[in-house]
């Protein structure tokens, strides 16, 4: 097919030119991403497209923030919240320091879920989130922390259904359309720009939570990416997926065991 | 076989259409049959199991890289997207729900289409909404064979009377003509 060959060859392109590697996704996602890019831009063949993004570095910016956005939302998935907080916020509970890294942050609302829940366990005071993404314009949404008063009723039912203990509205104030969460949970995470396809691990951690991130990748860089998480987490660290992802393409699958096998929660126990 | 795939597109009320076609299928049946059910957003495998309970023919959640067999109907998890990839396997994506849901069928429809081609016979049963009438345009495009459930029959008639007004939609059929069409082509 004509548009598989010019798409590889475009994606080969801005990997040449500009270092950010697409040619190891999920070949369909990246496609019906850049499909709706020309749609929205205007662009009826991916020659043009191609041209025009290898001239225009201001236009290549607009197009990678808008090609690896991911949507999200405040406890997302609850009962997977329900299980970090009734089996995995214990083991946390035991370090003198606890050390978690969110990769695939996107706009934020699951790293300041995740606060809200730490703070919830006394445990916030002695933690450090760090939040990673490869969208430099979903962090700065992250590191504001103002999202649409028009989400938080069902952000609301995510954190009652997700075990949650106070109401969802002691953590933000509201004003005109907007909310802005609460300044203190923020002090202890750490917003910063980081590529699961090409940077390398940074730290050490207690827990790594990479949920619905691992589905666009095809398999060898999800052995990869498992690979850098594995070397990322302590000795029993704790590593948390989407409900539908798997280590089922990791050489190290047998280096983990389920601690929720709904959830997808292993534990590193090799 | 002229055929590599079928996939179906249904919402609203599908549970008894389906049902009624799916448990004619023979356990050999000679092609993947590919659903997006619209369904509540945590329901996790029920519509799978309730739906295994009645049918003969093996019937599964479609996974993550999962490589498309034959003889096997695969539902789009619940909250995701359901794509398919070149070497025939699916993929799973949670971008923006499309025409208010996720899984859409317009999203499957069209990643079928590139995929299959004119090798794809592509149905919408009742549903309310209009989820899938764009699927079916791309569909048709190129070559695939487009059938639509009489909306006269349908329990909701929005979903297969919107695939219709593309004006893409081959064969409108009633239940009982939609089993034959499979068994026919699929049946042996």
């Amino acid at each position: 097919m004509g548009d598989e060959l010019e798409l590889k060859e475009l994606l080969e392109s801005i990997r040449f030119v500009y270092g950010y590697d697409f040619t190891e996704y999920a070949a369909a996602s990246v496609k019906r991403r850049i499909d709706h890019f020309m749609i929205t831009n205007k662009f009826n063949s991916l020659k043009t497209l191609g041209k025009t993004l290898l001239k225009e570095d201001g236009f290549f910016e607009q197009f990678i923030q808008e090609i690896t956005v991911n949507v999200t939302e405040m406890f997302r998935d609850p009962p997977f919240y329900k299980s970090l907080r009734e089996n995995i916020m214990g083991r946390l509970a035991t370090y003198p320091f606890i050390k978690i890294w969110i990769a695939g942050a996107s706009t934020g609302e699951e790293v300041y879920s995740l606060a809200i829940f730490l703070r919830e366990k006394g445990l916030l005071e002695r933690s450090v989130i760090y939040a990673t993404d490869i969208n430099q314009k979903a962090l700065q949404t992250a590191r504001e922390g103002i999202y649409p008063i028009r989400n938080m009723k069902a952000y609301t039912e995510n954190y009652i259904k997700a075990g949650g203990q106070h109401s969802l509205s002691d953590y933000y104030v509201a004003k005109y359309d907007s909310v802005l969460l609460d300044r203190s949970l923020r002090q202890n995470i750490v917003f910063a720009a980081h590529n699961l396809a090409a940077d390398r691990s940074f730290n050490e951690f207690q827990l790594i939570s990479c949920r619905n991130v691992l589905i666009y990748f095809n398999q060898d860089l999800q052995n990869k990416v498992i690979d850098l998480f594995y070397e990322s987490l302590c000795p029993l660290g704790i590593l948390a997926l989407g409900n539908k992802e798997s280590l089922l393409f990791s050489d190290r699958k047998g280096k983990f065991e389920m601690l929720d096998r709904k959830e997808k929660i292993f534990i590193k126990t090799d | 076989m002229q055929y590599e795939a079928v996939v179906i597109g249904v919402s609203a009320g599908g549970l008894a259409a389906l049902s009624g076609i799916l448990k004619e299928l023979p356990v050999d049946f000679a092609l993947p049959v590919i659903i997006i059910q619209h369904r509540s957003r945590e329901e996790r495998t029920l519509l799978e199991e309730v739906m295994q309970a009645k049918c003969r023919i093996r019937i599964k959640q479609a996974d993550e890289k999962e490589r498309i067999e034959r003889s096997v109907v695969y539902f789009a998890p619940a909250d995701y997207h359901l794509l398919i990839e070149k070497d025939r396997s699916f993929s799973l994506s949670r971008d923006m729900p499309v025409n208010f849901s996720r899984p859409s069928v317009d999203v499957l429809f069209m990643a079928a289409s590139e995929v299959y081609g004119d090798r794809l016979i592509a149905m919408i049963l009742t549903g309310a909404g209009k989820d899938g009438a764009e699927g079916v345009r791309a569909v048709r495009q190129r070559g695939g064979l487009t059938v639509a459930q009489d909306p006269e029959d349908a329990f909701f008639p929005d979903m297969p009377r919107a695939a219709i007004e593309t004006g893409c939609v081959q064969y409108i059929l009633k239940p009982t003509e939609l089993k034959n069409l499979l068994l026919n082509i699929g049946g042996k």
